[in-house]
């Protein structure tokens, strides 16, 4: 981006850059265009497919917070917990109805996503990081205790969801699955993707940079920093939901800190603070865990840890950010 | 009915002195680099698993093993210092944070391959076993001494920091790091010596915890979210804070297992959150 606009300084125009940036770029149209690859190449992976979906949505729901926002969050599985339990346990009450279910998920989530901002907002640095990793401790241990309601530590099983529209009924090979969870995926992404190009978009990303500045010239920072807690615990928790429908089933571990660990890793592994950076992460994530943890799955934490290390370490701004760089490198050297 | 409260209380503030030998160093060298440095578990786990493994494999008194794990943990961490936490000291707390959970997956890993996930466990001298009864009370012996041994560490840690050439550089390093290095001081040396005293003092504190708190690969993970507590809730880089919140911390789980053993951590956690909300740089912060 600077690149690019430190070449011409004369005619700067700042909608142009802005313009530029809410383009449809023609490698974003062939990703996702490739998203349809996997029902012609790889059909017996459809299952992997919708949880890397699902990852994904995630991700891009904790990118709003951490990339766009600086904020750090070390228990972002609160929210997409409460998504997930919330989509089974209304599935589970009797209504199996898959879009309203997500729906209600969304309205939760959200409304925890609320709830917690007016937490979140007085609070910065060790002190953030500590409330949102016992935040999720908590609500792990609340779902924990709760056994009559949740299933406790066995999960929340006997979801049954109704077929999607009436007609798509969920199989065993996960074509309906993947391409239910691809298109909220896509539609989610389309959201987000306005939202963090859109005014308020920008004001988030001017707190991430300077957060004492930002008030100063008339961007009330606390009511920003709470809407976006709302929206990105709405998007995790249907992200939460997703999984709750399409496996059919939720696990404890949906709140753990482990699951909040991970989705950070996948941001971080993409790249965070540019949408795609969370959609590469999780892909690559959730494929080398298949592979790694069906070698030796006990071991498979010894790999995440040490490829945390060598993103952190090497690639500081993930994958699409090291990229990024090389490229403005190359372009640099030409010119 | 009150022997029990007694022994409880007591059970409870030997639990908190074995949190604060295994926190303090976390919590200076947090205040002092404001580095996050999540991995102060892993550190503690090598201390234990050096202390099985001497005691077992090579017939070593218990005794005798403490400083070799003491050592052992303090050398792994300025490797770690040295070869990876350097680059990071102007990062975000993000980065931090995360490379240093990368640490912690890969030691628990570790541990999982060399020792196997089972509880370790240790055989005590007899004369650290059983308990002493006095009327209606009694306590464990093994209890005393690490209530003695934690009084003691804490009389020459705040002595040292007193006293000592040593404690005002660090107090220096702690108060204004960027006038403690305009001074000449080499802040970073200071820096590696503390996080070596400090994790020294975890792995010290893992060795002592494998008895009361059991040793397995999760220890890393597990006592880390104590740990944190500690160092959240007292205030970075403070002694006092540490000690009066580890004690707290300790009674108030020893009890909340014991009265409300069905809410389990809940009580802790709520806690933890409420006193951060409150006081979100800790109950003794100094800043």
């Amino acid at each position: 981006m600077t690149a690019e606009t430190t070449g011409a300084p004369a005619a700067f125009n700042p909608q142009d850059v802005l313009r530029a940036q809410v383009r449809w770029h023609p490698l974003e149209i062939l990703f996702w265009l490739a998203t349809l690859l996997p029902f012609v190449l790889t059909p017996t992976y459809l299952v992997l497919c919708s949880q890397v979906a699902f990852a994904a949505l995630f991700a891009l729901s904790l990118d709003l917070l951490v990339g766009y926002s600086g904020l750090v969050s070390l228990g972002h599985a609160v929210f997409f917990g409460f998504g997930a339990y919330a989509a089974g346990l209304v599935a589970k009450a009797g209504w199996g109805e898959p879009i309203s279910g997500l729906f209600i998920s969304m309205v939760v989530a959200g409304f925890v996503g609320y709830l917690v901002s007016f937490i979140m907002v007085r609070i910065s640095h060790f002190a953030l990081i500590m409330v949102s990793l016992g935040l999720c401790l908590l609500a792990f241990e609340l779902a924990n205790q709760l056994h009559w309601l949740t299933g406790g530590d066995d999960g929340l099983q006997g979801i049954e969801m109704w077929p999607i529209l009436g007609t798509f009924k969920f199989d065993l090979y996960g074509k309906v699955a993947y391409s239910y969870t691809l298109i909220v995926l896509f539609l989610s992404f389309l959201v987000l993707r306005r939202i963090v190009n859109s005014p308020f978009g920008l004001s988030l990303r001017g707190l991430r940079e300077n957060q004492r500045r930002m008030p100063a010239i008339g961007a009330p920072m606390r009511k920003r920093l709470q809407v976006v807690y709302m929206i990105s615990g709405a998007f995790a928790g249907l992200a939460g939901a997703l999984s709750a429908q399409t496996t059919q089933f939720v696990a404890l571990d949906a709140l753990s800190f482990q699951r909040s660990a991970e989705v950070l890793v996948m941001l971080v592994l993409g790249g965070a603070g540019r949408l795609y950076g969370g959609l590469i992460g999780s892909i690559i994530f959730i494929v080398a865990r298949d592979q790694l943890a069906g070698m030796n799955p006990q071991y498979w934490y010894f790999w995440l840890g040490l490829l945390l290390v060598f993103v952190i370490i090497f690639l500081p701004n993930g994958i699409l950010g090291g990229l990024a760089q090389l490229v403005a490198h190359l372009r640099n050297r030409r010119s | 009915m009150i022997a029990r409260f007694v022994s409880l209380l007591f059970d409870g503030f030997a639990y908190g002195m074995l949190l604060f030998v295994l926190s303090v160093g976390l919590s200076v060298t947090l205040g002092m680099m404001n580095f996050v440095n999540l991995a102060h578990g892993t550190f503690a786990m090598i201390g234990g698993y050096v202390t099985v493994t001497l005691m077992r494999q090579a017939g070593w008194p218990f005794f005798a093993t403490l400083p070799v794990a003491f050592i052992a943990a303090a050398a792994a961490s300025v490797v770690l210092e040295r070869v990876l936490y350097r680059r990071l000291y102007r990062a975000t707390d993000l980065d931090q944070s995360l490379l240093t959970i990368g640490i912690v997956f890969m030691s628990i890993a570790i541990a999982a391959y060399l020792f196997g996930t089972n509880q370790q466990p240790v055989q005590l001298p007899s004369y650290l076993t059983g308990r002493i009864a006095y009327g209606d009370f009694n306590f464990g012996v093994y209890r005393l001494f690490l209530v003695a041994a934690a009084l003691a560490i804490t009389a020459i840690l705040v002595l040292g920091l007193e006293y000592t050439r040593f404690g005002a550089r660090v107090r220096a390093c702690v108060d204004n790091q960027r006038m403690a290095r305009g001074l000449g001081l080499n802040v970073d040396g200071v820096f590696m010596a503390t996080f070596a005293l400090g994790s020294g003092l975890a792995g010290l504190g893992g060795a002592l915890a494998i008895e009361p708190m059991g040793l397995d690969p999760n220890f890393a993970f597990k006592y880390l979210v104590y740990m944190l507590i500690v160092v959240a809730v007292g205030g970075l880089a403070s002694i006092r804070g540490a000690f009066v919140t580890a004690a707290l911390l300790g009674v108030i789980d020893i009890f909340s297992k014991y009265y409300v053993p069905e809410v389990g951590a809940f009580v802790l956690y709520l806690v933890m959150v409420g006193l951060l909300i409150w006081r979100p740089a800790g109950l003794f912060a100094r800043r």
